[in-house]
């Protein structure tokens, strides 16, 4: 099954150092193969080191991507983690 | 003997033997390899990367318990590179396509990564190259067998070093390491705070005669106070820096006794002693010190090397860790003060014939509501965590008074309006810094909680001499006769008002001025956290009496040098 949805990265520090450390944890507990998408490039959501070259800023909208028996839970998540946890860290 | 000078980056005197370190010359063998040794070469990777995962989840406990957690965070970045499940195919395929041996093969991943992360607009993520580096060399390190420099370490060594990395730094055993001393590297730099942490003396930023001349193994004396560092030196300045360290290390261990006790005379008269700081980092040390509290927190560093005024939310979580830190300790907050001989390039201030006198500090607050009432408005929300103190710098006149303080109240209301938690009840305060604001500091105690007096542009705007000026240095002195007088009066026009008067300019950690300001009536004292524990001393030495007497004496003297040699004749 393949899900997907896109979000907007509202924090202060975007998707880098300890939110895209706490991010890629996230997705590591997952089976489904996951996959950030941002302007036109691909990466693999579990690789510190691909999340972190993709620079996805504050105002950057991604993707989402698994493809999995546990998509639907990983994507939803995910992307609660970038829009609720992630902002709480601003606070 | 070679003398070399650098940048004091971590106070201290060592003397001990060098150590060079020459990471940077580990030799990479580059070999090609068969297709059966592949499976081999891929093992031996993953054993090195297993010993590499091993050594940094020790580093790692250990730092957090020598230096805290924040500290050993690095090193849980550094074990999630290793775990990365992009990383480790990366090295495998190396070493299939490309028929390289494992070390190679990890050499050219990592030179990839770090070549992609060196390009990177962001500050942070450029930074993030170094770690990548910084681990492959330890994966290297083992698949080669190289010895860590830590094995053939012997005690009371000097490390010599182009630059250390983080993992170098939170590995020194402190038992062995007496210095380090860099080619690399500036006050600020990662190596040179970790060296304040740890306590041990480092000078940084030497250049590259540091390595030409530098031997491994010869007698080294690293002067972390000045700057300076020795190789094979004569008998004389052997003697003279043994003195010097025997010194150093009793005063040290005397003045620690004074951390943990109130600022007090002889006769139980309380003042505070605090700190003066640039950004968050300056906060243990004041603390470390026995500062109680930060008696001026120059907020232009938050503006300064970046392209754009921070925002509110930026000064917020800064105002906010540092309040959070200090507890209940005061921490007066400067608004900003910039202009003069400090500039903002994104501002872009048109040049004056006379900045100390031109469009500066309050006066391009007062015309700018986009940079003063974010700033304002972090420091009112940020004023719920702590005890912060807001205080204007350059007041001139009463005016410019009221129309900071109406500002200050405009922008409560807007918080108020838009429900926003912020202190109600926050401190309000002014520098004293220009002889105007002396003459009428009996109207303007009225409108403030405090006065906190600027020696620099005291003494500036006084004598009329400039401070950048190295022809009429001499004249810059906090010992002429008028400067004295004008503290005497603020301090006069503060407390018939029930204010308290502070100082935070240099010349309040001038051990030679303290009883002539302790007796002219001073409650605080600010200054930077290496003087705090002296001063604490030197207070306990006089009764408020003795110093209300000298200080009278003082304030009926001529000239600048009879000041100077009447306070270092009572000096304590």
């Amino acid at each position: 099954m393949v899900k997907e949805k896109k979000v907007m990265i509202t924090n202060k520090t975007g998707l880098h150092a300890r939110p895209a450390a706490q991010f890629v944890q996230k997705a590591g507990k997952y089976d489904s193969k996951i996959e950030i998408v941002f302007e036109e490039k691909e990466v693999n959501a579990k690789s510190i080191m691909g999340v972190m070259s993709l620079g996805v800023g504050k105002g950057n909208e991604i993707i989402i991507r698994a493809d999995g028996d546990d998509a639907e839970s990983a994507v939803e998540e995910l992307v609660d983690f970038i829009e609720v946890e992630m902002k709480k860290e601003d606070e | 003997m070679i003398l070399i000078e650098g940048i004091a980056a971590s106070p201290g005197i060592a003397i001990g033997k060098s150590l060079l370190k020459q990471e940077d010359e580990i030799e990479i063998d580059k070999q090609n390899i068969s297709e059966d040794e592949v499976d081999e070469e891929i093992e031996k990777l993953h054993s090195a990367l297993e010993e590499s995962k091993k050594s940094l989840q020790e580093l790692k406990e250990e730092t957090a318990e020598k230096l805290g957690e924040e500290k050993a965070e690095i090193f849980a970045a550094h074990l999630m590179i290793l775990d990365d499940p992009e990383v480790i195919p990366a090295f495998e395929n190396k070493i299939r396509d490309n028929k390289l041996n494992a070390a190679a093969a990890v050499k050219e991943v990592i030179d990839e990564f770090a070549a992609m992360f060196a390009a990177m607009d962001d500050e942070y993520l450029r930074e993030r190259g170094s770690d990548i580096k910084d681990v492959g060399m330890r994966v290297i390190k083992n698949l080669l067998g190289v010895e860590d420099i830590s094995d053939k370490m012997e005690s009371d060594v000097v490390i010599v070093a182009e630059d250390l990395t983080p993992s170098d730094t939170a590995q020194l055993d402190t038992d062995k390491v007496l210095a380090f001393v860099t080619r690399d590297g500036s006050r600020t730099s990662h190596s040179a705070i970790m060296a304040r942490s740890l306590g041990i003396p480092s000078v940084v930023g030497l250049g590259s005669e540091l390595i030409e001349k530098a031997e491994d193994d010869t007698t080294i004396i690293v002067d972390g106070n000045q700057g300076k560092v020795f190789f094979a030196p004569d008998q004389s300045t052997l003697e003279e820096y043994k003195e010097k360290l025997e010194k150093y290390k009793a005063e040290q261990k005397r003045l620690l006794a004074f951390k943990d006790k109130k600022a007090q005379t002889k006769d139980g008269h309380q003042v505070e002693v605090a700190g003066n700081m640039g950004n968050l980092k300056d906060v243990d040390p004041i603390l470390a010190n026995g500062g109680e509290g930060v008696g001026l927190f120059r907020s232009e560093f938050l503006y300064m090397d970046r392209s754009e005024l921070p925002t509110e939310e930026e000064q917020f979580e800064v105002y906010k860790k540092a309040a959070q830190k200090m507890g209940d300790k005061p921490l007066v907050i400067r608004t900003l003060d910039v202009g003069g001989d400090k500039e903002l390039p994104y501002l872009d201030f048109p040049d004056e014939m006379n900045p100390f006198l031109g469009y500066r500090a309050i006066r391009v607050c007062l015309e700018r509501d986009d940079i003063f009432k974010p700033q304002l408005r972090a420091l009112l929300r940020a004023g719920v965590y702590g005890n912060i103190k807001i205080m204007f710098p350059m007041i001139s006149s009463l005016d410019e008074l009221l129309a900071a303080k109406a500002k200050v109240e405009e922008v409560k209301a807007e918080l108020k309006e838009e429900g926003i938690e912020y202190n109600e009840d926050i401190d309000v305060g002014m520098m004293i810094e220009v002889p105007s604001a002396v003459m009428i500091a009996d109207q303007l105690a009225k409108e403030v909680d405090f006065f906190s007096i600027g020696t620099n542009d005291l003494i500036q705007y006084t004598v009329a001499v400039d401070r950048m000026n190295e022809t009429i240095a001499e004249m810059h002195t906090p010992y002429h006769p008028a400067v004295l007088r004008l503290i005497k009066k603020t301090i006069d026009a503060g407390h018939a008002e029930d204010i308290w008067v502070g100082m935070c300019g240099e010349a309040a950690g001038e051990e030679l001025l303290l009883p002539f300001l302790l007796g002219a009536g001073l409650n605080e004292f600010s200054m930077s956290a290496v003087s705090i524990l002296k001063i604490k001393e030197i207070l306990t030495k006089w009764t408020l009496a003795e110093a209300e007497a000298e200080s009278k004496k003082v304030l009926e003297l001529g000239t600048a040098a009879e000041v100077k040699e009447y306070l270092s004749k009572i000096a304590k």
